[in-house]
């Protein structure tokens, strides 16, 4: 759908909702861009070989179990979850098949940030969408937003945590990578600067004609991530989804933005409904009654 | 008025319905305190799928919007000032403080971390204006302690006849700042409802591409609000309707008419609303293309349709059974569309589902027990509902 159409009736939505509240909005459209420190990832279908060093790397990097939950016998968790921020699948479909990597994708604007009521899921240093503890009550509605389904919940902890990938950002602080990009034997993932991992796929994108899918995921999907992906089969196969460029949180953003600016709607629909009630107790122009 | 002047029902606190509603009560309570020794996990169907469920659809978003009655009918004797409903509103704003109690409760059971909760309202430094969860939370939290205030002059009168001399003094002098400030509050109950029940629909319009289309739309939290009304005044009909049965009072027949129009005229505009939004932005087709979910879209409609028309053409007849019928179906409405909306139209990919667990139903059903127990004590204790019954009639 073209975007001035779109906005177009968002507006005319917005203009109903607050028709309703009695207010006018204020459209806040401002164009997210990556931090200028930004850091991320590049992973690239072609050069991966399954061999799930990462997964182990990330589960020693950050002090988790090893998920032997399946046969009880083999650390091999089934998907990202309370002791998984980093997995490697297969897609396999007529002879075609391709490794992915999941992990937290470190939107530009993340839909989980926006979700956040106090700011425990947040973009922090370098633009790493990182958990406080202290700051989570449990709610979440980080997983219900998420489009890529990354943020997982501890659910047989009497006090549970969000468990997600946070860029080894502990590793960061050392001078290190990210332990599933330091281990990677074939550098099917690869940690750098966001501007210059970009140009790095593009690169890759311009010199391998006819190898990948004409498209880097992560540019512009959903607002743009700081993980990127090139692929050889078309991404949606992998399991990314199909967003669109606008941000997740951006239809929720404008709306409560344009209702509660400066929260004067709602405080004029107060005053007035106030005022409409002390003038009908005073004149007593109700049908009957009307003391409280 | 004098036969509209609200009295307490009187009698046993203890009869055998309250005794069973207990010990659902107790049943429910013993599993939560099970649940947060266990975790979410082996307590509910809940998964890193379906991470709301049962508790958060049912007890929270549709249970806050079947206690609307409050809000609903404040908005009709206040603003739209027809006093003569006037004796509607009590009952209503029990309901309605007794249902936000459980939903407020609910929350608590449902988060993980629900220790750290007194920090929503406190850490006013870290609140996230983009989060509509945010604004529910503080509305909630907010509109929870105006209701009981809205509702105090109830308890207020009994308490001033007390024998007791400190709290009928005591009861006096806050009856007479009750009486000057109640507008203030009532404006603020006024104010919250239509802020977070339309916020509810904005919480869910974040899944964004994880709603199925049919119900993903800017128009979310205009519709959530335009049926929580609905949906309130249908409450209000069944609440008198049965307490006029079960405590043999005046029936209400005529007033409950009378509000057939507005009701009417809710339901149809979210009706249209959705159909011209589906329309204009090209997603007709999927009324027809998406299976199961456009057959659910359907069964929605109809429900909001059905008793739109059954109330358009009584207007004005008191022809309680009707009345009755029409009220139910709004409410499995506005339900099945809350249902709908966060669980039912709400995918997150292949390899996940959710079902409730038996335990989780079963802490439901004890609120559920709870809140209808209370509102029987209450009734029994304090003037809440109006008009004449054998037991309170002498005290006229």
């Amino acid at each position: 759908m073209d975007r001035t159409r779109r906005s177009f009736l968002k507006g005319m939505a917005f203009a109903g909702t607050t028709a309703a509240v009695g207010a006018v909005p204020a459209v806040a459209d401002e164009k997210r861009r990556a931090p200028d420190d930004a850091v991320g990832m590049l992973y690239d279908t072609t050069r991966c070989i399954g061999c799930k060093a990462c997964v182990v790397a990330c589960h020693e990097a950050n002090d988790l179990p090893p998920d032997d939950r399946g046969d009880g016998l083999y650390d091999a968790p089934q998907s990202l979850n309370d002791r998984t921020k980093n997995i490697i699948k297969l897609y396999r479909e007529e002879g075609r098949r391709s490794y992915m990597k999941q992990q937290c994708m470190h939107c530009i604007d993340p839909a989980c940030v926006g979700a956040c009521m106090i700011g425990a899921l947040r973009k922090r240093e370098y633009g790493i969408v990182t958990w406080d503890s202290g700051r989570c009550i449990g709610c979440r509605y980080c997983q219900v937003a998420c489009p890529y389904n990354v943020p997982k919940f501890e659910w047989e902890e009497a006090n549970p945590r969000i468990i997600k990938c946070e860029l080894c950002n502990h590793r960061l602080a050392e001078g290190k990578e990210p332990a599933c990009c330091e281990v990677c034997p074939r550098e099917a993932v690869i940690y750098g600067k966001y501007d210059e991992l970009l140009a790095e796929a593009k690169k890759r994108l311009a010199d391998n004609p006819g190898r990948y899918v004409d498209k880097i995921f992560g540019e512009y999907d959903g607002g743009g991530t700081q993980v990127l992906y090139l692929s050889h089969v078309p991404f949606e196969k992998l399991g990314l989804p199909e967003l669109g460029e606008e941000p997740v949180p951006e239809l929720n953003r404008t709306i409560q933005h344009g209702i509660y600016k400066g929260m004067i709607a709602p405080a004029a629909l107060y005053v007035v409904m106030g005022a409409v009630m002390l003038r009908n107790r005073r004149t007593g122009s109700g049908d009957e009654g009307g003391e409280s | 008025m004098s036969d509209h002047k609200a009295t307490p029902v009187g009698g046993r606190l203890m009869t055998p319905t309250t005794r069973v509603l207990l010990f659902v009560f107790m049943v429910g309570a013993a599993l939560t305190v099970w649940r947060f020794a266990v975790g979410l996990g082996p307590a509910t169907g809940l998964n890193d799928g379906y991470p709301w469920g049962l508790w958060i659809a049912f007890d929270v978003v549709t249970g806050t919007a079947l206690a609307c009655g409050g809000y609903a009918m404040a908005l009709l004797v206040y603003i739209f000032n027809k006093g003569r409903y006037h004796p509607l509103v009590r009952p209503a704003l029990l309901t309605s403080a007794l249902g936000y109690s459980v939903a407020a409760v609910g929350i608590i059971i449902d988060v993980g971390r629900p220790w750290y909760i007194w920090k929503i309202p406190l850490k006013v430094g870290s609140w996230n204006l983009d989060s509509a969860l945010l604004e529910v939370a503080l509305c909630v939290m907010a509109y929870v302690m105006v209701l009981w205030i809205e509702l105090s002059p109830a308890f207020l009168e009994k308490w001033r006849e007390s024998g007791h001399t400190g709290l009928a003094n005591f009861s006096r002098g806050l009856s007479k700042f009750m009486d000057k400030a109640l507008i203030w509050f009532i404006a603020l109950g006024l104010l919250l409802p239509t802020m977070h029940q339309s916020s509810l629909g904005s919480v869910i319009m974040l899944a964004g591409p994880r709603l199925h289309a049919l119900w993903h739309t800017p128009w979310l939290p205009f519709l959530y609000l335009v049926s929580c009304i609905s949906m309130g005044y249908a409450m209000v009909v069944m609440e008198s309707t049965l307490s006029s049965r079960a405590f043999g009072r005046q029936r209400e027949d005529r007033m409950l008419a009378s509000l057939s129009g507005a009701t009417s005229f809710t339901l149809f505009l979210f009706v249209v609303v959705r159909f011209v939004d589906l329309f204009l932005r090209g997603r007709g087709p999927l009324l027809i293309s998406e299976g199961y979910y456009s057959v659910m879209f359907w069964l929605e409609t109809v429900l909001f349709l059905a008793p739109a028309v059954m109330l358009a053409g009584s207007r004005g007849t008191a022809r309680i059974g009707n009345m009755f019928r029409a009220a139910m179906m709004i409410v499995l409405a506005g339900s099945l569309y809350r249902f709908d909306s966060y669980l039912v139209a709400f995918n997150p990919g292949p390899g996940w589902s959710y079902f409730p667990s038996v335990s989780e139903t079963v802490i439901t059903l004890g609120l559920v027990a709870m809140e209808i127990m209370v509102f029987i004590m209450l009734v029994r204790s304090f003037p809440i509902l109006s008009g004449t019954s054998p037991m309170a009639a002498h005290r006229k």
